[in-house]
């Protein structure tokens, strides 16, 4: 049953995360008052890149070649960790916040080495940047993940939504923050507006979209798609976390309350989109000086949570 | 385990302090003003949400006055303030905003060390209260000697003020007379305040301390 659930959480998350990324677009661009391309956009795009030859630098290395398998593959493996309908998933034990972090981490040191492979400076300029936002980001990260572990007592993503749901936290400070810097940190790592543009090309600002602009046709596409993959990854994180309600749970058993767990997780993403869209365009881009102070304040404010946990009653 | 009445205070509270590091943390004097009333608006849902649990009426007075004081006069004169002044809209911070922000946490690290074993045997809300509020005063006070600009410094003096009514309205029993006293004393300070900044921007044509300083006659 655990890896039936699992193969389909692994195909659903799949399916799902362009339309995600579509839909995210689509709401924005209905706030800037233009009609925007369908949320399933995407998808044409990944098919279009999928048919078109690759082009490769005559000075690409096996890694810049091999990057684009590595980093989808962990990326597709740590968004099959997080538990999105149920929480009875194959891989559950192994579901480790630290593992996930970890995955993430070396999709992003690989990411970071090819772009810095073919020797342009573009490359070179998003590879340096990404690893500012990371050397930042990470350590956030981590705050969080101790916070959450020293309330809940464990690293493991489907005890703790099962924790949460069983509704014997409460409302917290430490939660509350432990929240925020979740939320920017997913923001930095997706490369969303104050940090990074997701929708342009060759502007000086930008992250990115610098890495990957080398490569073409179906590393591409692999690249994009983990990108779709890390965004919904994040959502589902912060959903997992912080709003598990609608899950399916070992003691509810199967059938319709998978269903109802699907559903429940499609709204939330639906939530969680319009939200993000809502977020960007309200919002300007940062300039690369700033990074630091944003995700320092964010590593603060986990670090404020952290502190925050033995203040409060009942550790 | 958990009761909703603790719970929701001790989130609203920190939603205060949070503010006062978003205050920390803003360029901008609009901004800053954004904030402030942010910060406002949570401090009289504090004031509002403890007169319910602890069923005393006058503090829904305290949350009135805070929500009409703070929340819409103090900030809608600090802006015709600065539109009649025409004051130059960027904050220069005088610490860094990263460094500034490490002063803060360790701040209201502090604050807690502080509060926490001093206070042992009273309620828990009341302890935490007490942290969460003596993190707002200090970090008022680190904006006050971190900006240059007066009305970011008026700013930081009015979120100290948040601080106090913070941890007077998590003590329960307080009397109505004293957050009206110290409701009317800041709005006093605030005219005086509001006076200075015409006075010191018709007298020295600036609002930046540092250039201040220079009339004082000490030579750097």
């Amino acid at each position: 049953m655990s890896v039936f659930l699992q193969i389909v959480q692994m195909a659903l998350v799949l399916a799902l995360a362009p339309l995600l990324t579509g839909f995210v677009r689509w709401v924005k661009s209905r706030l800037l008052g233009r009609r925007g391309a369908p949320p399933w956009q995407p998808y044409r795009d990944i098919a279009r890149l999928l048919r078109k030859e690759v082009v490769l630098a005559r000075n690409a290395s096996w890694l810049f070649r091999a990057t684009p398998y590595m980093m989808f593959t962990a990326i597709w493996l740590a968004a099959a960790l997080v538990p999105t309908f149920t929480t009875q998933l194959a891989l559950a034990p192994t579901a480790d916040l630290i593992a996930l972090i970890a995955l993430l981490g070396s999709a992003r040191f690989f990411l970071a080495l090819a772009g810095m492979d073919i020797g342009t400076s573009f490359g070179g300029l998003g590879s340096s940047r990404e690893m500012m936002i990371a050397a930042l980001a990470e350590p956030a990260m981590l705050m969080v993940v101790f916070s959450v572990a020293i309330l809940v007592r464990t690293t493991s993503l489907a005890e703790i939504a099962d924790f949460m749901m069983s509704g014997a936290v409460g409302l917290r400070i430490s939660l509350a923050l432990a929240l925020i810097t979740l939320i920017m940190v997913a923001i930095a790592e997706n490369a969303r507006i104050p940090i990074d543009n997701p929708a342009t090309h060759l502007e000086l600002t930008m992250v990115h979209e610098a890495m990957v602009l080398e490569y073409s046709g179906r590393h591409l596409a692999l690249v994009e798609g983990a990108s779709m993959l890390k965004l919904l990854l994040y959502m589902a994180l912060i959903a997992c976390i912080f709003a598990p309600w609608g899950m399916a749970t070992p003691a509810a058993g199967g059938g319709p309350f998978v269903l109802w767990g699907m559903a429940t997780f499609v709204a939330k993403l639906a939530a969680g989109g319009v939200l993000l869209a809502v977020f960007e365009t309200s919002i300007a881009k940062m300039r690369v000086f700033r990074y630091g102070e944003f995700l320092g304040g964010a590593l603060l404010l986990s670090l404020l949570g952290a502190i925050f946990l033995y203040v409060s009653r009942g550790v | 385990m958990h009761n909703l009445g603790y719970d929701a205070a001790h989130l609203l509270g920190a939603v205060v302090l949070l503010m006062s590091f978003a205050l920390l943390y803003q360029r901008r004097l609009f901004a800053l003003l954004h904030v402030f009333t942010l910060q406002a608006l949570a401090l009289a849902a504090v004031a509002a949400w403890q007169g319910y649990i602890q069923n005393s009426p006058h503090l829904y007075v305290t949350a009135l006055l805070t929500l009409g004081l703070k929340a819409i006069l103090i900030p809608v004169a600090l802006r015709r303030i600065i539109v009649k002044l025409n004051i130059h809209r960027a904050i220069e911070p005088a610490l860094g905003i990263g460094l500034t922000m490490v002063a803060g946490v360790s701040l209201v690290t502090l604050s807690i060390l502080l509060v926490l074993p001093v206070t042992e045997d009273s309620a828990a809300l009341t302890r935490e209260d007490l942290a969460l509020s003596l993190g707002v005063v200090l970090l008022g006070l680190l904006m006050m000697i971190s900006r240059r600009n007066a009305v970011s410094q008026v700013v930081g003096f009015m979120s100290i003020e948040n601080g106090l009514i913070l941890a007077a309205v998590g003590v329960a029993g307080m009397p109505l007379v004293v957050e009206m006293a110290v409701a009317f004393s800041v709005m006093v300070a605030f005219i005086i305040f509001g006076i200075f900044l015409f006075h010191i921007r018709e007298r020295f044509d600036t609002l930046d301390m540092q250039k201040i300083e220079s009339f004082r006659g000490e030579s750097h």
